[in-house]
């Protein structure tokens, strides 16, 4: 059967894992990328006094805050997994024709989840 | 820069940056579990030296990595011209790196005693 034969869905490139690693990769990468100059910003409160940055602290205690702050730990997860496995898939010797390591994909999901919910109990 | 550099460039930063990430972490869990003040803050980043190193360290390599993989992002997905993309991520390299490394001098050395 040549390959102007084969029947393939629609998308069928983009519909399985590795895809979806990919955009949660770029995702995150795009987030945290937005989140840092204010991170940086909001630490460099030091520079004004304690008070100034104990007053962004106790502003950071709302719970919405919190809520934020947990996703950015996953995002920051995330990013870090979904990070390793391309490392590991463009660095590292294939085991096969199609060894896009997908096993680290869902590693990288559930640990993701699980820092975030380990920050989560510490804060509530 | 070529394009091949700023592919080595991303990946050699990515793995630099993975286990300082890792560290940051532990230590955001471990800060926000033992109470978050300026006080307790500021006493934690002036203990030691390797803090301000550490944290030196994690900007500098995270405002290489950044810019490059946002670079990427707005050269595949959006039609913005690449001279104009390039411009404006050497830009936010910048920024993140001066914004960064104010923030590490003001929890470990700048900052009000």
């Amino acid at each position: 059967m040549s390959d102007a034969t084969v029947s393939r869905p629609r998308n069928a490139s983009r519909n399985h894992r590795s895809y979806a690693a990919f955009i949660g990769h770029r995702l995150s990468g795009v987030a945290l990328a937005v989140f840092l100059p204010f991170h940086f910003l909001a630490l460099g409160l030091a520079l004004e006094g304690r008070a100034a940055l104990d007053g962004f602290l106790a502003y950071a205690e709302n719970p919405l805050v919190k809520f934020g702050e947990f996703g950015l730990v996953i995002l920051l997860g995330l990013h870090l997994f979904f990070g390793i496995r391309l490392l590991v898939v463009e660095l590292l010797p294939w085991r096969g024709d199609d060894d896009d390591r997908a096993g680290i994909i869902g590693w990288g999901v559930a640990l993701a989840v699980a820092l975030g919910l380990v920050f989560l109990w510490g804060v509530i | 820069m070529t394009e091949a550099r700023l592919f080595a460039l991303q990946r050699l930063s990515a793995m630099v940056l993975a286990p300082l990430v890792l560290v940051h972490v532990v230590v955001i869990i471990y800060a926000t579990r033992s109470g978050l003040s300026a006080d307790a803050l500021l006493e934690r980043t002036t203990s030691s030296f390797l803090w301000p190193l550490f944290y030196g360290l994690f900007v500098v390599v995270a405002a290489i990595h950044a810019p490059i993989g946002l670079r990427n992002v707005l050269r595949e997905w959006t039609p913005l011209p690449r001279r104009g993309v390039d411009g404006a991520v050497a830009v936010f390299a910048l920024v993140l790196l001066a914004l960064g490394l104010r923030a590490v001098w003001a929890v470990t050395g700048g900052g009000v005693p």
